[in-house]
């Protein structure tokens, strides 16, 4: 390839990739912005950053650069921020193809547009063939959170109820048949997608909502981990009321996966106090992320950091944070 | 000053009448001085002509419930002679000595509640110094009235003067209850108390085909009439237990009449720890009971109030532990109330509080001696002397395993293993687990320098013990662990040399990284090497191929290179999508299994469907295996492979056998037959070569009493070490766990 050895023919594509992506193409090392919503009295910044990695790149309902703006504008959202501006950088393997970062990049442009936020700066490497896997993405964003407007997983309380916005694992189950040359003919496509629209409609409706987070990587399980914890309360979710699409729960029988660990891209789950739960369940099936919203469970006074799941068959199942990777544990 | 001796028993002798049993001994042998309880066990002081025959008959003649490790003598010098022979105050907190495990009812109480005294008649809370609650009951140490849940009963005057009478049966028998004055029985539905007799109304009730629950010694059980199918049947349904088999209170009568007990069986049911023993079935009773086993678990009545329910309803009863599947026993009555409603149709209901969740204890016999398969009631908590060189072991505290999960302690030269506690996935069994760790470690002032655990990390049991070991925590490969379990518990000395261990069981974390399961490990309690293994096969699904033999199937066809044949049985199963995942790894670990062999075995006989508890697939391939004449002659060949013993030989004459139309019970036979032949050739070449002194057999596949003997007729006249006080599955892996931690510690000094 002419491009090789991140030479100059390969930079030059790359620019010509990016330079339309990233807003204001001025000529300064830096974004300069300003909003009104800063200016409110009591209004917080709220910054945040990630870095994803993806294999494949590309599957059914995204690839790396969707999830790239959607994981951090949903990192904003789920705090009540109402994300603003991103910005993104890139490592690339050298080799990779440029129509496919051609894609990437429309796609993350697509994503933006729709979330309403901009991507405001970014910046590019390329690296030897193997260090690393195609391309990488890191997107960092800032977000203005109203005033008087504190989401914080500190502030649950026992009774709160628990609300998913949709079916779960969709995503992990996504990328296991998409990578594996799986033998697995499925419909199913990732959920992921920017979930601050969605979640502006359901703090309308439950004003007194207390925290939400995203549960993407080690899937509702560990963010319910993370919740239990912060809060110094139990949760207790009900396996019966968990939204599942037939074909995950399917995929997740036969290849002995826990559904409850698989990672969502667009999933998040929400505590609000219990006279709220229904206005927030109806405000959040109104919307196209929220189509297969249920209450899932609640939190419970005592064995603060517990998550437990009554199960199918009525015991109390405990459901812990997954510590690397699942080894069969039945003697 | 008056020459005489002081005299040291050692062992179980508190709470058994020991001392009134002493007081008795002296008045006979015209002994004078005294006897009293201190933290080491019972002091005598004796002045007499005869002490000689007095202190023999102190082991000779102890009473039923104690257990004398030593008597030790020295002289005494009294500065007076004694007028009389007493029973002395007890001194000291006596936290060193040991409780005494719960007992069945007595024949001298059985007597009393069949007799004329009203206080007894009937009563069943009826007991004395030689039976009756304990462990369930004890809520501290030292052993006495008011630190047991016996403390909210006041005695009347003639429970008084019986607990105050060194001649009486109930001298200081702390639970010693009447009529009168002690605990009262009721029967209760959803609409509350009902007037008149619990018993009466609930053998009523049982006779129309109810379930009901029961409280007792150390839970409630569900019960119903063991004769009526129907009514077993809802029990099931209600229970959510599909086919996990059920145990069988009975009398004598009808032990002997639905059961094929031998002399051993009969001394195991009729022992004061009453456990359930399974035994070959006699006259038929529904098939519902445990469907596909030969065999049933049968317990005699081993309270009062089980002894009155028999004699009102003459019918065996099915008696299993009141809980939803999975979850552990209820034991308090509101929790009853709430836990148990849905399931039962009335409850027999009691004021005495448990103390302490204490299951049934589980047991067979077979050629080779008796098998413990779960150990609670009755057998905890008995200690076990450790082997010599393990005198100075420190103080050391064990997490055992995942599913089957007890907890070990180590002190001064002896283990305690704790009851059977269960599957740590259970929210409320989990609870349990970290409150019996406390439990333990305050009854028996345990202060652990060395907590040891399993090596899984995802095991709760190895979380709690970094939580609460940091740097002191020991991990132990697993098969180790059940090696060292059976030979700490044979005697086998901390320096006794090498052993071979035949290590066949389900699953356990490897040193390597991989999951084992069929091993052949050398080595003692410092350390093994790993000398032979089934070849390793993948578990497709991980813990989904412990519920789906069908899965372990395909994986050892396919290995065995027989993937049409594979595609041929498990035509409906979902192959294609299962080799991928084994072909690239996903969730598809590879294992040396001897446990998930058989499942595959299981599978190829045609047991089909996921399993509904753990083991039921090996276990009805036991039962086909059993219903074959014993032979040794014909087995299934394993080969030699570099990868460790290879199956794949016994695939292709398992399929000969299936194209001759051969009985699949004969070929459950030849499975059983090979595995153990292959296994057994590995150990005993390592004795024969002198490397091993002996071979040890544990795991928890070794619960197959045929597996066993085939095994040990396979390893011929080598020394053998079999478990017998603890579970070769994974209930005893903790004093494996312990011992090995203890040894490692001892090594270093
Ligand atoms: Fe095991
Ligand atoms: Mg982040
Ligand atoms: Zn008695
Ligand atoms: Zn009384």
């Amino acid at each position: 390839m002419a491009h090789g050895g991140g030479g100059k023919a390969m930079r030059d594509l790359i620019e010509e990739v990016f330079t339309d992506v990233f807003l204001p193409p001025g000529s300064e090392d830096q974004a300069r912005l300003t909003s009104d919503a800063l200016r409110e009295p009591g209004a917080q910044l709220a910054f945040t950053t990630d870095s994803f990695v993806v294999a494949p790149i590309e599957f059914p309902g995204g690839d790396i650069g969707k999830i790239a703006v959607c994981g951090t504008v949903n990192d904003l959202a789920v705090g009540g921020a109402k994300p603003l501006w991103l910005s993104a950088a890139f490592i690339i393997e050298e080799g990779c193809e440029i129509a496919l970062l051609h894609r990437v990049v429309a796609s993350m442009k697509a994503e933006a547009d729709k979330a309403g936020v901009r991507i405001v700066t970014g910046d590019t490497k390329v690296v030897e063939r193997g260090s690393a896997d195609q391309v990488f993405v890191t997107t960092s964003g800032v977000g203005v959170i109203p005033p008087h407007r504190d989401l914080a997983a500190e502030t649950i309380q026992a009774g709160d109820v628990a609300i998913v916005n949709g079916v779960l694992g969709d995503h992990g189950a996504t990328i296991l048949a998409a990578r594996g040359d799986m033998a697995l003919t499925t419909d199913i496509t990732s959920d992921c997608q920017s979930l601050n629209g969605l979640m502006e409609t359901v703090l309308e409706a439950a004003p007194n909502a207390r925290a939400a987070r995203d549960a993407t990587r080690g899937g509702l399980a560990s963010c319910l981990n993370e919740m239990a914890e912060a809060s110094a309360l139990s949760i207790e979710i009900d396996e019966t009321a968990l939204p599942l699409r037939d074909e995950v729960k399917g995929v997740c029988e036969v290849l002995g996966l826990d559904p409850l660990y698989l990672a969502n891209e667009g999933t998040l789950v929400l505590f609000v106090p219990e006279a709220e739960a229904d206005a927030a369940l109806a405000a959040m099936r109104a919307r196209p992320e929220g189509q297969g919203a249920a209450i899932i469970g609640r939190a419970k006074a005592g064995h603060a950091g517990r998550v437990t799941m009554k199960t199918l068959f009525g015991g109390q199942r405990l459901v812990d944070t997954l510590v690397g990777e699942q080894l069969p544990r039945i003697c | 000053m008056t020459a005489g001796l002081r005299i040291r028993v050692r062992g179980q002798v508190q709470g058994v009448g020991f001392r009134p049993f002493v007081w008795q001994l002296a008045h006979r042998f015209d002994i004078r001085g005294e006897v009293l309880n201190d933290p080491e066990g019972v002091l005598i002081l004796a002045h007499g002509a005869s002490v000689d025959p007095f202190v023999d008959a102190l082991s000779c003649e102890a009473p039923p419930l104690a257990h004398v490790d030593a008597v030790e003598i020295a002289d005494y010098r009294f500065d007076t002679i004694p007028a009389d022979f007493v029973i002395a105050a007890s001194v000291g907190q006596g936290a060193q000595t040991r409780v005494t495990p719960d007992a069945a009812t007595c024949d001298a109480c059985c007597d009393d509640i069949r007799g004329d005294d009203p206080r007894r008649r009937g009563y069943a809370f009826t007991n004395c110094t030689h039976c009756g609650p304990r462990f369930t009951i004890l809520n501290g140490l030292p052993y006495d009235r008011a630190r047991t849940t016996m403390a909210a009963f006041a005695m009347c005057a003639d429970c008084a003067a019986e607990y105050g009478d060194p001649a009486d049966r109930r001298f200081h028998a702390q639970p010693v209850a009447c009529s009168v004055c002690g605990p009262t029985l009721w029967f209760e539905d959803g609409s509350g108390r009902l007037d008149g007799d619990a018993l009466s109304l609930a053998v009523a009730k049982l006779k129309e085909g109810a379930v009901l629950a029961i409280k007792g010694l150390g839970g409630f059980h569900l019960c119903c009439d063991g004769t009526n199918p129907d009514a077993v049947a809802a029990l099931r349904a209600r229970k959510r237990r599909p086919t996990k088999p059920l145990a069988l209170m009975g009398t004598e009568a009808h032990i002997a009449r639905y059961a094929r007990p031998s002399k051993q069986d009969w001394l195991h049911l009729r022992a004061p720890s009453a456990p359930i023993v399974l035994m070959s079935k006699g006259a038929a009773l529904p098939d519902v009971i445990a469907p596909s086993q030969n065999r049933l678990g049968w317990m005699l009545p081993y309270t009062a109030l089980h002894h009155l329910l028999l004699d009102k309803i003459a019918v065996p009863l099915v008696m299993t532990s009141g809980n939803l599947s999975g979850e552990p026993q209820v034991i308090d009555n509101d929790e009853a109330r709430t836990m148990l409603a849905d399931i039962v149709d009335g409850f027999v209901m009691h004021d005495r509080d448990i103390a302490r969740r204490l299951d049934d204890s589980v047991l067979q016999t077979t050629r080779h001696g008796t098998m413990i398969l779960r150990r609670a009631r009755g057998l905890v908590p008995e200690t076990l002397p450790l082997p010599a060189g393990f005198e100075d072991a420190p103080q050391t505290v064990a997490y055992g395993a995942h599913l089957k999960s007890a907890i070990c302690l180590i002190k001064d030269g002896q283990a305690l293993l704790s009851h059977h506690l269960g599957d740590l996935d259970d929210a409320l069994t989990w609870d349990e687990f970290v409150k019996a760790d406390a439990d333990y470690a305050q009854l028996f002032d345990h202060q652990p320098e060395i907590f040891a655990c399993d090596l899984h990390p995802g095991y709760r049991s190895s979380q709690h013990a970094a939580e609460r070991g940091g740097d002191a925590v020991v991990e132990v490969q697993h098969h180790h662990a059940h090696l060292a379990a059976c030979l700490a518990e044979t005697g086998w000395p901390r320096k006794g040399g090498r052993v071979a261990g035949i290590v066949l069981d389900g699953l356990g974390l490897g040193s390597d990284g991989t999951i084992w399961g069929g091993e052949v490990l050398l080595g003692d309690y410092v350390g093994v090497e790993r000398r032979a293994w089934l070849r390793p096969a993948p578990l497709p699904g991980g813990d989904a191929a412990n519920r789906a033999p069908w899965r372990n199937l395909l994986a050892r066809l396919d290995q065995a290179g027989m993937v049409e044949v594979a595609d041929d049985i498990l035509n409906d199963a979902p192959r294609a999508l299962l080799r991928q995942a084994v072909e690239r790894g996903v969730n598809a670990p590879l294992s040396s299994s001897a446990g998930r062999l058989f499942d595959a075995f299981a599978a190829a006989l045609g047991v089909e469907g996921d399993q509904s508890f753990e083991g039921e697939a090996a276990m009805k391939l036991e039962a086909m295996a059993q219903r074959a004449p014993l032979n040794a002659e014909y087995a299934y060949p394993f080969a030699d492979g570099d990868d460790g013993l290879d199956p794949a030989p016994m695939w292709d004459a398992w399929l000969g056998d299936q194209m001759t139309g051969t009985h699949p019970e004969a070929m459950a036979m030849r499975f059983h037959a090979g595995l153990a032949q292959a296994f057994a050739a590995k150990a005993r070449a390592l004795v024969i070569s002198g490397e091993a002194q002996a071979v040890a057999l544990s795991g928890g596949c070794f619960q197959n009493a045929l597996l066993l003997e085939l095994t040990v007729l396979a390893l011929g006249d080598v020394p053998l070490l079999l478990h017998e006080k603890v579970p070769a599955n994974d209930g005893g892996l903790a004093l494996g766990q312990a011992v090995i931690a203890a040894a490692q510690a001892l090594a270093r000094r």
